[in-house]
């Protein structure tokens, strides 16, 4: 009886130990249904102006959803699947009405170099087939490693093209270094020339188009509804997922500071703070492995307007964010245990769209 | 009996690389490498896992005791239910673009790391055989 109490008390304080769960609650006052069917990784989906659907599955398929209906399209550059790379995100020029270009975000083996990194390339859809494709960026050198390409892409309301890249595995070779590819968010303009005023244009042997530095791996970047920031999320290593404003010339810290640690355990710095590099406006703690990322800018959902939805992958649930005073004030869990979360969408609509692994899209929905 | 049963074993193993030779021993460092990269954002440092969602390598019976399903799944990615020390899983693992080589590595890793313990290497040969 004792032995079997023991027992009992053992597991349960291993089960304590060694999984730092999260606490966010669960929020039942919502519904979904599901729109897109039968998806593997939908890493990036877009909107057309005649509401059909753009979907980029990982593997490299670009799916053309139409009238309930699926069509692989035709002309897609040549995709680096390998561990985190693959077929990344896509998003629409803000006149694609008038000039119907298309970015998307791949990870590709152009170069001498064996492996690959990430590529950014614009193109315009015409029967069904990519044309006109030009290659605004490739990320160099290509390396084997598996993780961290990124890749987001969004506008801001002057027009300018956004883009990240993850360090590839070298966090401490890429990130702190502006001269190489890597643990950046960088700053185009749309036909992919290098803006006058990026902050690292006068220094002889930085990449140009750097923006800002010390990133990790963004996997969520969105223009703010209302301030017109250009806001990201990335990966920690084991805790420490953050959630950043975009700033010209700012350090984000990686991997001089963070609140996280090593997987295996072991500490990577004593340090989670330093002059001249930012600070997160938000972390977690356990890692919630965040990807996608949307506010709630309609008025479709009482009470949600303002709020920012965070992908998660590892605990499966969308993660609603309540901002207040320029800090996350309240966590709860969307669409709970549906699956691994990768993108979210506003859409034009006004509802919002979720990209989730081995389900499709689906679609939020107020509770009837 | 025993010592007979003993020098049939060794006789029956013969054919096999030991774990403790040389070739067994950089393959396993070799796939510690490739674990770091591909797998351990899922299956933790420590092989554990994440309950519910990534099942566990460390004293797994499922890798331990279907050699050629395990190497499919590293191989090809995986999806549908398995049951993996009593407990249901059912996420998918994306296909990883991994070589036949980096495969036999790393399995060669997971079935020696946390307690697990496989005398009979992997190869890049037995790996190119297994189909989808």
């Amino acid at each position: 009886m004792i032995s079997k109490r023991l027992y009992f008390l053992s597991l349960a304080f291993l089960s304590f130990l060694s999984c730092a769960q999260d606490k966010n609650p669960v929020n039942t006052n919502h519904d979904y249904e599901v729109v897109v069917p039968e998806l593997s990784i939908p890493w990036g989906f877009v909107f057309l102006p005649d509401n059909s659907m753009i979907i980029n599955e990982k593997e490299g398929k670009m799916i053309h959803f139409k009238d309930g209906k699926k069509t692989n399209i035709e002309g897609v550059p040549e995709v680096y699947n390998r561990g985190q790379g693959g077929l990344l995100d896509i998003a629409l020029h803000p006149k694609y009405k008038e000039n119907g270009w298309i970015y998307i975000s791949y990870a590709s083996s152009e170069g001498d170099d064996n492996g690959g990194h990430t590529a950014i390339l614009r193109a315009k859809l015409k029967n069904n087939k990519l044309v006109d494709k030009q290659l605004l960026y490739k990320a160099t050198p290509n390396t084997t490693r598996g993780q961290h390409f990124g890749s987001r892409i969004a506008f801001d309301n002057e027009g300018y093209l956004y883009f990240t890249i993850g360090e590839r595995g070298e966090e401490n070779v890429n990130p702190q270094d502006i001269t190489r590819d890597g643990g950046k968010v960088y700053r185009l303009h749309d036909d992919g020339s290098i803006p006058s005023d990026n902050p690292f244009v006068n220094n002889p042997n930085a990449k140009k188009a750097i923006y800002t530095y010390g990133n990790r791996n963004p996997q969520g970047m969105v223009l703010h509804p209302t301030t017109g920031e250009i806001w990201t999320h990335e990966h920690g290593p084991r805790g420490g997922d953050e959630i950043n404003i975009v700033k010209a010339g700012a350090n984000y810290g990686w991997p001089v500071i963070t609140y996280g640690i090593n997987y295996s355990g072991t500490k990577i710095t004593d340090e989670t703070a330093r002059p001249g590099m930012e600070q997160p406006l938000h972390y977690w703690d356990p890692s919630i492995a965040p990807s996608g990322m949307a506010f709630i800018s309609s008025d479709k959902y009482p009470g949600w307007k303002g709020d920012l939805l965070v992908g998660s992958l590892k605990f499966q649930y969308v993660d609603k964010c309540v901002l207040k005073d320029g800090k996350v004030v309240k966590e709860e869990r969307l669409l709970d245990g549906l699956g691994r979360v990768r993108t979210i969408n506003e859409g034009p609509d006004g509802y919002i769209y979720v990209g989730i692994e081995n389900l499709g899209i689906v679609k939020l929905l107020p509770k009837k | 009996m025993y010592p007979f049963f003993l020098i049939f074993l060794s006789f029956w193993s013969c054919n096999d690389v030991k774990l403790q030779q040389p070739e067994f021993q950089e393959s396993i460092q070799r796939g510690a490498v490739v674990f770091e990269d591909f797998c351990m954002q899922c299956h933790m440092a420590d092989g554990k896992g994440v309950p519910k969602a990534f099942p566990p390598l460390a004293n797994s019976d499922y890798l331990m005791k279907k050699r050629k399903e395990s190497i499919k799944a590293i191989k090809f990615g995986m999806s549908g239910e398995i049951i993996v020390n009593g407990q249901k899983y059912n996420t998918a693992m994306a296909p990883l673009g991994l070589s036949n080589k980096e495969v036999a590595d790393v399995m060669n890793y997971i079935t020696n790391s946390w307690g697990n313990k496989n005398d009979k290497m992997v190869t890049e040969d037995e790996v190119s055989k297994i189909q989808q």
